[in-house]
């Protein structure tokens, strides 16, 4: 017995240990010889979970003396509540388009200055109209990482195409499908399956979407976030409402998974950074910013994360078969369809009132 | 007087974690950014939603505490007819999963539900996101606290009633039914106490076991949501904690009274 305890034990470690070294390190130099001051003091980072390479911390740890803590969060809302509360530390964070809009308008956050960021001119032009959008001139934030919003799905259960958010309400699938659990995504699949406006203003099509979405509850296996990815590659769902990055993951682990924006139209996304007006190292943070950008650790950061990176330099320096891709690169064809979400302004208060009736199963 | 002083810390105690946090949480429900402002708290008291919530809540929590009796009596009744060396080690292993967290033996729960039952009973899927998937894990969350106050009322239990009680001609069935039963009602009621209380406020398990479907949320689940919207609902949130509370506090008002009929 305590042989076969002592071998199980020995074999865990050794496939650990695969786990660890079957990662072959990647170039880690900097594209442009880039060279940095000492800066020193503490940086604090607020990022999503696994959104950045680790090895890109320490890597600015040694070359900068400053000493990162880096913290992780799963919404965006969480993320505003931690930026707006008195005692907020973070010296950058890391939210999406429609909360930085929020941020901009709320002066929450500092002007970048770009001759602290050379690294700014690595990001794409193509991206940057994007940007513009809610973030003009990216004068307060430099975009990170960004993708689409679509269904994820097992081409052994599911047989007919995937085009239409409709497939997500089909009975069919009945305890196979999966809801992203997040305010603005969920009540944005609704949306556009009626075919509204993922920023629209109408009480009336938000109602709508909402009672929609709770005639949807009983055809759930579940509602949620980083977890789905899980059921997912282990066959244990049908279709589920994803982001690009963790759909090519995915499909990267499980190849019977395919991905799909659907004709209706879908929310492209990005998560920028930002300096909070409260940073203390803002040294340090346009040092951080700059060196994320770099075109060869930005591209090593891509390959970590897996979401699509707005870095031209980073693209130029990634495999083919990835910069290929449709989830990683989507087409322009379907970026047409995609919509950026907007602040709501005060109007968000429809939208959370809408999610709390939805997940007490409330509506009128 | 100089044993009085050692109460001092515990009074202090007491007071900054006890007292102080139930003011803030009435201070939040019936103040709007400082201000007083009642409009949200009787909003959130006249919303029905919230109080068929509770009432599911209190639902669920009855069939936890039930399945836990049903399981927990002859788990104890067996135990405390066993060696005392046995019994004792039995009921160690009984506490040996509660030396470990209870969100991790939740997630553990999540592996057994999705990978290992349905791979036994050969189905695809999985069995989380169901509501006798959220009830196995309550139970099982809860079934210590049934099984020990239970034990440790039955073990003391006097042997010479049971054999008197065969003296005078009862059998088996009769001899529990009106010796054994009566005299571990405190025993019941203490671990009905244990059960019933903390399964009301329940909010890990429906998310983590029941895959966040709104369909098994519960009462702690629609408080977790209003302080964590984007703009949180201060006054909301601390309105229903305060339902939740009072709720609280009446159920074990009203185990307190079985608890002393049964000592009179």
């Amino acid at each position: 017995m305590k042989k076969i305890i002592a071998l199980v034990l020995a074999s865990v470690m050794l496939l650990a240990f695969a786990a660890c070294s079957s990662r072959e390190k990647g170039d880690y130099s900097f594209a442009d010889g880039d060279q940095y001051e000492e800066i020193g003091g503490e940086l604090n980072i607020l990022n999503w979970g696994e959104y950045i390479d680790p090895e890109l911390i320490t890597l600015f740890e040694n070359e900068t003396g400053v000493k990162v803590n880096y913290s992780e969060l799963t919404s965006n809302e969480e993320m505003l509540i931690k930026l707006r509360s008195a005692d907020c530390i973070y010296d950058l964070c890391f939210p999406s388009d429609y909360i930085i809009e929020q941020l901009i308008a709320e002066d929450m956050v500092l002007p970048l200055d770009y001759s602290k960021i050379p690294n700014a001119k690595n990001i794409s032009e193509r991206m940057k109209e994007f940007t513009n959008v809610f973030d003009p001139g990216a004068k307060y934030s430099l975009p990170y990482m960004w993708g689409t919003v679509g269904i994820l799905y097992n081409t052994t259960m599911v047989d007919e195409e995937v085009d239409s958010w409709d497939i997500l309400w089909d009975e069919k699938y009945t305890g196979q499908i999966w809801q992203y659990d997040s305010v603005r995504d969920a009540i944005a699949v609704s949306l556009l399956r009626l075919g509204y406006d993922i920023n629209t203003r109408n009480e009336a099509e938000v109602e709508e979407a909402k009672d929609e979405l709770i005639k949807q509850i009983p055809l759930l296996q579940g509602k949620g976030t980083d977890n789905i990815r899980d059921f997912m590659i282990n066959d244990k769902a049908a279709l589920a409402v994803l982001y690009s990055g963790d759909a090519l993951y995915c499909c990267d682990e499980n190849e019977n998974l395919a991905y799909a924006v659907p004709k209706e139209g879908s929310n492209v996304w990005f998560d920028n950074v930002v300096i909070p007006k409260t940073a203390k190292n803002v040294e340090a943070a346009h040092a951080f910013i700059n060196f994320i950008n770099d075109a060869n650790l930005a591209a090593r950061n891509t390959e970590f994360i897996y979401y699509s990176t707005p870095n031209q330099g980073a693209i130029d320096r990634l495999d083919a078969e990835l910069v290929e891709d449709e989830i990683f690169n989507p087409s322009d064809e379907v970026l047409s369809r995609c919509s950026v979400f907007h602040d709501l302004g005060s109007f968000a208060e429809v939208f959370n009132k809408a999610w709390i009736e939805y997940n007490t199963r409330s509506g009128k | 007087m100089k044993r009085r002083a050692f109460a001092y810390p515990y009074i202090v105690w007491m007071i900054l974690f006890i007292a102080v946090p139930m003011l803030f949480i009435f201070y939040y429900a019936v103040t709007i950014s400082g201000k007083l402002d009642l409009s949200v708290f009787w909003d959130t008291l006249k919303n029905p939603v919230n109080w068929k919530l509770l009432l599911d809540s209190i639902v669920m929590s009855l069939k936890t505490t039930g399945i836990c009796l049903l399981l927990g009596y002859p788990i104890a009744y067996i135990l405390s007819n066993m060696k005392k060396s046995v019994a004792g080690f039995i009921s160690v292993l009984f506490f040996v999963p509660m030396w470990m967290n209870f969100v991790l033996r939740t997630y553990a729960w999540q592996a057994i539900l999705n990978y290992v039952l349905p791979s036994i009973f050969g189905s695809k899927g999985t069995f989380t996101g169901t509501e006798w998937a959220v009830l196995l894990v309550l139970v099982y969350d809860y079934l210590p606290f049934m099984v020990l106050p239970l034990y440790n009322t039955l073990s003391k239990l006097d042997k010479s009633l049971l054999e008197a009680s065969r003296d005078l001609g009862a059998n088996g069935v009769q001899t529990f039914g009106r010796v054994i039963l009566p005299l571990s009602v405190p025993g019941i009621v203490s671990g009905i106490t244990m059960v019933f209380i903390p399964a009301i406020t329940a909010f890990t398990v429906p998310v983590m076991i029941g895959n966040g479907n709104p369909d098994f949320f519960l009462y702690g689940n629609i408080i977790e949501i209003a302080f964590k919207q984007p703009t949180p609902n201060y006054a909301g949130g601390s309105t229903l904690s305060i339902i939740l509370l009072i709720s609280v506090f009446v159920s074990s008002l009203i185990m307190n009274r079985f608890d002393k009929e049964q000592i009179q």
